[in-house]
């Protein structure tokens, strides 16, 4: 598959507020009386932007952006018209806690509950999108769901990290702490999905393609000469090279380097982690062959 | 419940691309158009097509078969085009099972071409919305063609008559009996996508191939006796 940049933006911004959110309800959770309510209030502030954020780059995504109301009429078979209600029922909850916790209007850690309901029900939402697609066997597997959530908290928690650094220095370290942790288990799970991806045998082939059963079938034109929406969308059309060159920019961006840098400097760690997760998404994308480019090996 | 759609006889496909080209001249100019074409003179000529035909060379030279290979929307009774849309925009009709889009809903997601297996949904980069083959709906039912003429336009095409269109649910259509006969296949099974377009086998023919035919057996340069060379005409005097 062909990486689309404004849904790389939109997952990995989307991750980050979520798991944001998620680790600022621990803190209230755990550690009520180390912050102020300013901290809760401009923490969701953050956390609105990012999804702010992460919704106008979605917007780019889209044909026909002022049409963009009618996704979520399909809800009930569509994980994408789910995750277009969960993406604003989530913010507007966030919203409401920071609200809440600024104008001190009490209930917040019900409305935090709530929030973080939502928080998991959107991560699920948001990788269901890829699970959906039965036919791309790299996408449609149970380490989509995880891999979305463990890299949203890991993000999330190292700039809730970096975060408490400005606002409250006590909290910086647990959660530096909760980071490395998150980050050392996206490494486990997003390993198993590569090693699983790279291991995948392909269910459809060019005899199943085309229905002709010779183990010899070699594709002589394709009926466009100088391409098409088959041969845009779905081939990355970068070399096995560059390829290399994103996995590594993963390895140190989104695994090694923040993993070292998140207790002393989580503020620069966070930087690079989202740098190495805009890799990680990108390669998430190429990694996935879709079976309609049997149809399109040879132009003529 | 009718399920309309088209039988594709591989054997008689000759690969002339007039399907191609009528489909385009029909769909661009009725309700489904208009089909974008961006630098249609220049080197690389892109735009939007319902429908393609491919073709694929089987066997190992000498023994090889071409095949021509009609490529447009399946209308699949369950097709992953349709549950994943968001907007409802992506359809099947059920009074006759073709799967359409309704441009008006379109946002352009191109969530639907990423659900399906066979990528028989182009997306106009002109309209930016999804588009697909319609089964020429716009014409099958037009009471003011004769009824002989209200078929997709791919169909009327064809020189060959390598294209059936008719109901596949209909024991008795000509479509049903000739996939019941003639083993009518389904594209890519393993989809689950129980695509209602079918494809007619090759019939097994048997073409000796010989010496003769590949390498030219009368060739005036040859010298009797010699050992036959055909990368080298003979010099002349070994020919006087």
């Amino acid at each position: 598959m062909r990486p689309a940049f404004s849904v790389l933006f939109l997952t990995t911004l989307i991750g980050a507020a979520q798991g944001l959110f998620i680790a600022l309800f621990f803190v209230e959770l755990l550690a009520p009386a180390s912050v102020t309510a300013n901290f809760y209030a401009v923490g969701s502030l953050l956390v609105v932007v990012l999804m702010g954020l992460g919704g106008i780059s979605s917007v780019f995504h889209l044909g026909h952006p002022e049409r963009a109301w009618r996704a979520m009429s399909q809800w009930r078979t569509s994980w994408l018209a789910r995750e277009g209600i969960a993406l604003p029922a989530f913010s507007a909850a966030a919203f409401a806690w920071g609200v809440a916790h600024w104008l001190n209007w009490g209930h917040t850690l019900a409305i935090g509950v709530v929030a973080v309901i939502l928080a998991i029900t959107l991560f699920i939402c948001t990788a269901m999108i890829y699970v959906a697609i039965k036919v791309l066997k790299e996408w449609s597997h149970p380490l989509t769901p995880v891999n979305f959530i463990v890299f949203g908290c890991a993000s999330g928690t190292t700039l809730a990290a970096a975060y408490a650094g400005f606002m409250a220095p006590d909290l910086a370290a647990p959660l530096a702490k909760s980071a490395f942790v998150l980050i050392a288990l996206s490494i486990v799970t997003r390993g198993a999905s590569l090693w699983r991806n790279a291991t995948l045998r392909p269910v459809s082939t060019l005899q199943t393609a085309i229905g002709i059963r010779h183990p010899r079938i070699q594709q002589k034109a394709q009926g466009a000469m100088g391409g098409s929406f088959n041969t845009r969308e779905f081939f990355h059309g970068k070399s096995p090279a560059f390829l290399r060159g994103i996995l590594a920019a993963m390895a140190l961006g989104a695994f090694a380097l923040p993993l070292a840098l998140v207790m002393f400097a989580p503020a620069v760690a966070f930087v690079i982690l989202y740098g190495g997760l805009l890799a990680e998404r990108w390669y998430f994308f190429a990694e996935a062959q879709h079976p309609q480019n049997l149809y399109y090996q040879t132009v003529g | 419940m009718t399920q309309l759609a088209l039988v594709i006889d591989l054997n008689v496909c000759v690969g002339c691309h007039a399907c191609v080209t009528n489909c385009k001249q029909w769909n661009t100019s009725g309700s489904a158009g208009a089909l974008t074409d961006f630098k249609p003179y220049e080197a690389d000529p892109t735009g939007t097509f319902f429908n393609r035909v491919q073709t694929f060379e089987v066997g190992d030279f000498p023994n090889t078969e071409t095949v021509h290979f009609p490529k447009s929307c399946l209308h699949c009774e369950n097709p992953p085009c349709v549950p994943v849309c968001p907007t409802g925009a992506s359809y099947k009709r059920k009074e006759d099972g073709i799967v359409l889009v309704d441009y008006d809903k379109c946002i352009g997601c191109k969530y639907c071409s990423w659900a399906c297996p066979y990528g028989m949904r182009e997306f106009d980069e002109q309209r930016k919305v999804m588009t697909k083959c319609t089964l020429c709906v716009d014409r099958i039912y037009d009471q003011n063609l004769p009824e002989e003429r209200r078929k997709p336009s791919c169909v009327l095409a064809c020189p060959t008559g390598a294209r059936l269109f008719g109901d596949v649910h209909d024991p008795a259509s000509q479509v049903s009996t000739v996939i019941r006969e003639r083993g009518g296949y389904a594209l890519m099974p393993e989809a689950c996508t129980k695509p209602a377009n079918h494809y007619l086998p090759r019939r097994k023919t048997n073409v000796g191939v010989r010496e003769e035919d590949l390498y030219r057996s009368d060739n005036p340069h040859k010298i009797d006796g010699a050992p036959f060379d055909h990368n080298l005409p003979p010099a002349n005097e070994e020919l006087n």
